[in-house]
């Protein structure tokens, strides 16, 4: 089933990656495979973040397999020759786990092109670009995942998160949410549902140069709104244009630099239950999501069938 | 009701709401044989005093053990139970089977007040999804908003939420009332069998979808009929128990019901009116 939580601080930052895990280890119970976090951190925004991984941690039901660490450092430097080449400026680098590292670079081209050349490298796959955006995920709950990176101590504005129960693929990184908005910077997705006319728009965004890193339905939704957005289309728009684009049952969050949308399909057949206030809006699959970090009396309610709503930092 | 002490086996059956009536066809109905009046026990019941009144603060309880501390007061003859700090908590007050005054000071998660059988529930906050499922008698009163499949499948009682409620509320309802002061989602009265839905706002697309029977009245727009349900004119008798209904569930004092649209069934079960009236459960 998966739970799904996001939340947005409207004028002021917050640590947002400890109430983030607060909210995702609330809703373990609905998803104890993977943990995902996409952060929105108070970066000086003058160098990209990437986050990429050069191998897998593998799963029940994963079509990956988990390598020697040897392996993985091998890959990591044709990663570092691939952006000298490309002309990326290495500022700063991370290693955060044997197959995952966090670089800070300077680089001003075409982000299409600069992605599909790293990840032409096998077994490599970027997980996210941006200037705010941090993206980890990993398998274990959100606070096995929080603890492995570091994230209790992210200050940013707004963040949305995914706990995982694996359905439609098997149990690995790759497959796990948030998926990143490629080629966009800062855009990421999370999804709790069930697409079925997955493979359909695969085929057809495929053929429009768009790129799928896995198996999982949900990584759709990040393409399809990239490709909107490719065309001109604003994310409120491609976000209006998915309820009818995509088939099945949904309820997805996909956050940008300086908004936070939710858009739920038209049977409202997936659950969210909404807090907003002046100052920040939370929400989740379960109200426990948001009483996590905010257990005084509030109000809260559940958004309508076909509703989409974007909010700004 | 009869005494039961001195009242022939088959009155005293039906007495306690059995009967001993023979059925054709098919049928759902189990019959109570008198013969074991003696060991009739409802389980999981408890005889409480009203006026016998206590706090329990739920905060760092489960579910289970919530739940279980209800019983457990219950069993000491508590009668208006006040629980504090349920704070979004799944299931909590689920399978109570006897009167009592249940207080929620706060919301309930998933499941709340599910399967129960006489309670009084007032929740002051508000309720997650299937709030009140399988609900056979009582009375639930939810002062802020709902969830989806609000009073899923209920058997009887009222079931009123002051605020607004998710998609498919009474969804496979099969008797009871549930009463509605704000707007209602999508699929509201999906595949309804029998009792009544009251919304005093808006209403989503697919009202009364697939519903066999049952009615629903609506106070403000529908985004749209669902296959089956069909508009049917208002007539004294429904304007009279709404206008009563309302009152009693002290929700929507000055609104015009005379103005509302009713909602029922277009389409006739097959075979349905040929049927018995208690068949007619079976045949569902």
């Amino acid at each position: 089933m998966c739970g799904i939580a996001g939340l947005i601080h409207r004028g002021k930052s917050s640590n947002v990656g400890e109430e983030l895990q607060h909210m995702l280890q609330a809703l373990k119970h609905r998803g104890p495979d993977s943990t995902g976090y996409a952060l929105y951190a108070n970066n000086d925004g003058q160098n990209f973040i990437l986050r990429f991984k050069v191998g897998e941690n593998v799963g029940e039901g994963s079509t990956s397999v988990n390598e020697d660490e040897s392996v993985y450092n091998e890959r990591k430097k044709i990663v570092d020759k691939k952006l000298s080449e490309l002309g990326a400026l290495v500022v700063k680098e991370e290693k955060l786990t044997p197959y995952s590292y966090r670089y800070e670079i300077k680089f001003d081209k075409d982000l299409m092109d600069f992605s599909k050349s790293v990840e032409s490298i096998p077994s490599v796959e970027i997980l996210s670009i941006g200037k705010s955006l941090e993206l980890i995920k990993d398998l274990g709950d959100a606070t096995v995942v929080s603890e492995r990176y570091g994230l209790n101590k992210v200050q940013g504005t707004h963040g949305i998160g995914h706990a995982r129960m694996a359905t439609e693929s098997g149990v690995d990184i790759k497959s796990a949410h948030p998926f990143w908005g490629y080629p966009f910077a800062d855009v990421s997705v999370v999804h709790n549902g069930q697409l079925t006319n997955y493979w359909n728009n695969r085929r057809v965004l495929e053929n429009k140069g768009m790129r799928f890193m896995s198996e999982c339905d949900s990584e759709l939704i990040a393409v399809f709104l990239a490709e909107k957005m490719r065309n001109g289309a604003t994310l409120e728009e491609g976000m209006k244009e998915s309820l009818t684009g995509l088939d099945g049952v949904f309820t997805y969050f996909v956050a940008t630099k300086d908004s936070l949308g939710m858009a739920k399909d038209t049977m409202a057949a997936k659950p969210l239950v909404l807090y907003e206030s002046d100052d920040l809006v939370a929400m989740g699959s379960e109200e426990i999501a948001i009483r996590s970090i905010l257990p005084q009396e509030i109000d809260t309610y559940d958004p309508f069938d076909g509703e989409v709503k974007v909010w700004q930092t | 009701m009869a005494n039961l002490k001195t009242a022939e086996k088959k009155t005293k059956a039906q007495s306690m709401g059995m009967h001993t009536e023979t059925l054709t066809g098919k049928t759902q109905q189990k019959f109570f044989n008198p013969d074991e009046a003696e060991n009739f026990f409802y389980w999981g019941t408890f005889d409480v005093d009203f006026n016998k009144r206590t706090n329990l603060d739920v905060k760092d309880l489960d579910c289970k053990q919530a739940n279980g501390k209800i019983d457990e007061l219950m069993s000491q003859g508590y009668g208006t139970i006040v629980i504090k700090n349920p704070q979004g908590k799944h299931s909590l007050g689920v399978g109570i089977l006897n009167k009592l005054n249940l207080i929620f000071e706060g919301s309930l998660g998933y499941f709340g007040v599910g399967s129960i059988d006489g309670p009084i529930v007032r929740v002051n906050g508000r309720v997650g999804w299937s709030c009140a499922e399988n609900m056979m008698a009582g009375k639930v009163v939810i002062e802020k908003n709902a969830g989806s499949c609000f009073g899923a499948a209920i058997r009887g009682g009222d079931l009123i939420c002051k605020g607004s409620v998710g998609a498919r509320t009474g969804i496979d309802q099969k008797g009871g009332t549930i009463i509605i002061g704000g707007d209602a989602g999508a699929f509201t009265g999906f595949m309804m069998q029998r009792g009544r839905i009251v919304i005093l706002g808006d209403v989503g697309i697919n009202l009364g979808d697939s519903m066999y029977d049952g009615t629903i009245y609506v106070g403000g727009k529908i985004g749209s009929f669902g296959s089956d349900a069909v508009e049917s004119p208002m007539t004294k008798d429904d304007i009279d128990w709404l206008k009563r209904k309302l009152k009693v569930a002290e929700i929507g004092e000055n609104f015009d019901v005379s103005k509302m649209t009713k909602v029922v069934a277009g389409k006739k079960l097959w075979n349905y009116d040929a049927l018995e009236p208690t068949e007619k459960k079976g045949a569902i």
